[in-house]
């Protein structure tokens, strides 16, 4: 105590200068005044530029008269709108590629990042030069390749490439069919909605229930089973119907068709079931790579390219029979088909019974151009697809590292439980991977935001093309526009930023 | 009477064959090609999708291709591949960009003294590192800046706005990193700081230019620049560009070493302190050593972006490596169906080895520097 004390006494007197709090405070004064003045100046300076240029200060421009054009809106535009509504149209264009670049970006992001960490040495290798060729080269340079000397470089109207499903390509951009719903045909998407609504109710309920008592509700098995032979039932229909198309002899034998699809109906619901759908695997496998193929090698003999689809189909009906082999229809599988009829049924019922009619307004080649359908313009084309095959790279390498981080011992550990393959992944590491993924994931979609002002390189009229471009080079408003555009992408940040950290919070490991 | 039944082997065991299929290519073709019937499948379709995608690009890129020295008529025929004689033929404006072709000599000697600069200060055991770096990061720049620019020593002045090409794209990377160091740094501080102030100043700057695309940040700088300069005051057109490059810059790389300070355990900071060490010691000699180490990958990353970046300036109208390659490809001379796509193919292949190549150097310096850490 009393040596305390005598410690405390003796401290040596310092200078108030070196007191780190008054320092910390004098610190603080010193950069606060010097960034104060910073702005004065900065703001004095602007004011005596503005006045000597003659130009005033305020948002009132927003409400005049933009009389310019704009190549592609969403809403009807005309040279008599207004600043602000320029200001939307540029908005919802930056908005319009962001959705379809993410949508698109992510589907071809995950899959690349799985193809890298395939056993498989070819597509793992595939995937990897993918990978460090896209994400070495300026999105720029690459949103001038596709829009310059890809899209610009695509035959004249009158020579447009073909498409399936009605679709062309041409200098002008990308033409798609319009769908025309009629009045009643809302009644359909009502239906969709509620039908949706009903199936996740219907599964949230079967999983609770089963949850409970360690079985789903019988009602529900029985439902199930008779969904599955539905199922069942329409895709072999289906799949044997594109069947046709490649085999002559079944082309001419629709009753044929209808047999076998019953009959591998009522087999989904017997032990043979695995070889039902091994069936119906290998005539859905075989249509689809014999179409790819002969769209790929043209000049090839068409039966050489069959011969080879036969292959890889039989190849993948065997690989369904090995997957299915030992799961017998038990009473634990969860009710999927039973699912995906309510969602998919209903509307298709209401379809029929309201005799709602969804037409597609089909884009036809007139004399100069292509008359209906919607006609995406090129730029609009390029910048979707060059954002797509840049983030994507990215979003690959977030994928791979989310699943690499996941530690092997969880993997042997759900092994060891007796989880199936399918419920390993859906239960053990996903969830675990998620976690990893989802923050950079966020990141990775901000970025594709911001980087589709790019467009304004190549002409696409989104908002930083239409409003810091041409509204600012109109108005000469340099501090209002750059302060809107600015306030827009912080906006977005800001949004993301607080998505992430409620994200953080939910899925946020507990640690002792 | 057990003990009578010994059973002793007389002879040796015969020495077993090693197991078949372990090894050897058929091992590896079954083990990394055709593991599973749904690898095989995949292995096919991988197979094929080559089959389709390679003859035509190798044949666009040599086996059609105008070489170096062949004529446009060859290059408009039908058929052809890359016109590699058109890149030939422009290389020097890709290079210089419109930098007098009697003043060649000065780049050259920026690029060869940068890079005789840049090799040793990459490789570890390379000694002088001090010098080294005072000569690349301080020295080197203003050499530059006077050589390039000129007015001294009897060198003919040329006007930044005859700068181009890779002269200009490397000009932007090496200011934008060599100034986004200490700014990325102070800003980094600033936000692990605990005086309220200063933290918020901090936060705010790096969350505003990391929130904005690039291309409004370049707007911002050629259009608002002039405006905040005192009236009658110009700003050179590079010189805002590379304003606007170092602040963005800056802001994402404050956020890495931010990474490299959250890093460090505790006992670092309350180490230095107790040796008696004041805040700044404690930083220079301590903290910003080691947090600095753990990031250099992600620093190089950021480097890699910038890079990249540097690009869009040609959006302001800057005569980047692109904005060269762009404005040479409605060359009449040249013109012909292919002119547009080699020249992009040229740009990206140059930026894909810078790229790349600062990539695997990251790779290799965070295995070097893993060592380190094993226990």
């Amino acid at each position: 105590m009393a040596v305390q004390d005598n410690i405390g006494s003796s401290a040596p007197r310092t200078s108030l200068l070196n007191d780190p709090v008054v320092r910390g405070i004098l610190y603080q004064i010193i950069v606060g005044g010097l960034v104060v003045a910073f702005f004065y100046w900065i703001i004095v300076n602007t004011a005596q530029n503005l006045a000597a240029q003659n130009k005033t200060t305020g948002f009132d421009f927003l409400f005049r008269t933009a009389g310019f054009d704009i190549s592609f809106t969403l809403f009807p535009w005309s040279r008599t709108s207004f600043y602000w509504q320029a200001f939307l149209a540029g908005l919802l264009n930056t908005l319009l590629v962001a959705v379809i670049g993410i949508f698109f970006a992510t589907l071809l992001g995950f899959a690349l990042g799985i193809a890298r960490l395939s056993s498989n040495w070819l597509i793992a290798r595939v995937a990897t030069v993918y990978i460090e060729t896209i994400r070495n080269i300026p999105l720029l340079l690459q949103l001038f390749f596709w829009y310059f000397a890809v899209l610009k470089a695509m035959p004249a109207v009158r020579a447009s490439f073909e498409l399936p499903l009605e679709i062309f390509i041409n200098q002008r951009g990308l033409m798609v069919p319009r769908p025309m719903p009629d009045a009643e045909f809302t009644w359909v998407l009502v239906a969709i909605v509620l039908s949706l609504i009903a199936a996740i109710a219907v599964g949230i309920w079967a999983t609770r229930v089963r949850t409970a008592t360690g079985r789903y509700p019988p009602r529900v098995v029985q439902a199930a089973k008779i969904a599955d032979a539905v199922v069942s039932f329409l895709v072999a229909a289906l799949a044997f119907s594109l069947l046709a198309q490649y085999v002559p002899a079944l082309a001419n034998a629709s009753p044929l068709i209808w047999a076998a699809a019953v009959i591998v109906a009522a087999a989904s619901l017997s032990r043979f079931a695995p070889y039902a759908r091994a069936i119906v695997a290998f005539a859905l496998t075989f249509v689809i790579l014999a179409t790819l193929l002969r769209a790929m090698f043209p000049v090839w003999h068409t039966a050489a390219i069959d011969i080879g689809a036969a292959i890889a189909g039989v190849v993948m009906g065997w690989i369904l029979l090995e997957g299915t082999r030992n799961r017998p229809p038990s009473e634990g599988r969860f009710p999927i088909a039973l699912l995906i009829l309510i969602a998919a049924g209903i509307p298709a019922l209401v379809y029929i019974v309201t005799g709602a009619q969804l037409a597609f307004e089909v884009p036809v080649l007139e004399r100069f151009n292509f008359k209906g359908g919607v006609q995406l313009p090129p730029e609009l084309v390029a910048l979707v697809f060059g954002l797509t095959v840049y983030t994507a790279a990215f979003i690959a390498e977030n994928v791979r590292g989310g699943i690499r981080s996941v530690n092997k011992g969880q993997t042997e550990a759900a092994q060891s439980l007796g989880l199936k393959e399918g419920d390993r992944l859906r239960l053990v590491i996903v969830p675990q991977a998620m976690r990893v993924i989802v923050p950079p994931l966020t990141s990775q979609y901000l970025n594709l935001t911001k980087n589709s002002s790019l467009g304004a390189a190549i002409g696409y009229p989104e908002l930083v093309n239409v409003f810091t471009g041409t509204t600012l080079n109109q108005t000469g408003k340099a501090i209002e526009v750059i302060a809107l555009t600015m306030a827009v992408y912080l906006t977005f940040s800001l949004l993301t930023s607080a998505f992430m950290n409620w994200y953080n919070g939910r899925v946020a490991m507990v640690e002792r | 009477m057990a003990m009578d039944h010994v059973f002793i082997r007389q002879e040796m065991v015969e020495a077993r064959q090693p197991p078949r299929g372990t090894d050897g290519p058929i091992a590896w073709l079954r083990r990394s090609l055709f593991a599973s019937p749904s690898d095989a499948l995949l292995t096919i379709l991988g197979l094929l999708f080559l089959l389709w995608a390679i003859p035509p690009i190798y044949n666009f890129l040599i086996g059609h291709a105008v070489m170096p020295g062949g004529t446009v008529e060859e290059c408009r025929a039908e058929g052809a591949g890359a016109c590699w004689a058109y890149i030939y033929a422009r290389f020097n404006f890709f290079i210089y960009g419109f930098y007098p072709i009697d003043q060649y000599w000065r780049p050259n000697i920026v690029f060869i003294m940068g890079a005789a600069l840049i090799i040793p200060l990459l490789i570890p055991s390379a000694p002088f590192k001090r010098i080294n770096a005072l000569l690349f990061f301080v020295v080197f720049p203003v050499v530059t800046f006077y050589l390039l620019n000129g007015g001294v020593f009897g060198m003919r002045h040329v006007p930044t706005e005859q700068w181009g090409g890779l002269l200009v794209t490397l000009i932007i990377s090496l200011v934008g990193i060599i100034c986004s160091i200490p700014i990325g740094i102070l800003l980094a501080l600033g936000r692990q700081s605990k005086l309220p102030i200063i933290k918020t100043l901090s936060v705010m700057f790096i969350e505003l230019w990391r929130a904005v695309p690039l291309i409004t940040v370049l707007f911002m700088a050629s259009i608002m620049l002039p405006l905040f300069m005192p009236t009658g005051t110009t700003v050179d057109k590079l010189l805002r560009a590379l304003v606007g490059v170092t602040l963005f810059s800056s802001a994402y790389l404050a956020e890495t070493v931010r990474g490299g300070l959250q890093a460090l355990p505790r006992g670092q900071y309350e180490a230095g302190a107790s040796l008696g060490l004041g805040y700044w010691k404690r930083t220079y000699f301590i903290i910003l050593p080691q947090a600095l180490k753990h990031v250099i990958p992600g620093i190089v990353n950021n480097f890699i972006a910038l890079f990249k970046d540097t690009s869009l300036v040609s959006i302001v109208g800057i005569f980047d490596l692109l904005n060269t390659v762009q404005s040479a490809s409605s060359d009449i001379n040249w013109s012909s169906p292919t002119q547009a796509v080699t020249g992009y193919v040229f740009a990206a292949a140059v930026f894909w080895i810078f790229c790349f190549a600062m990539s695997r150097y990251s790779l290799w310096m965070e295995r070097r520097l893993d060592t380190g850490h094993k226990r």
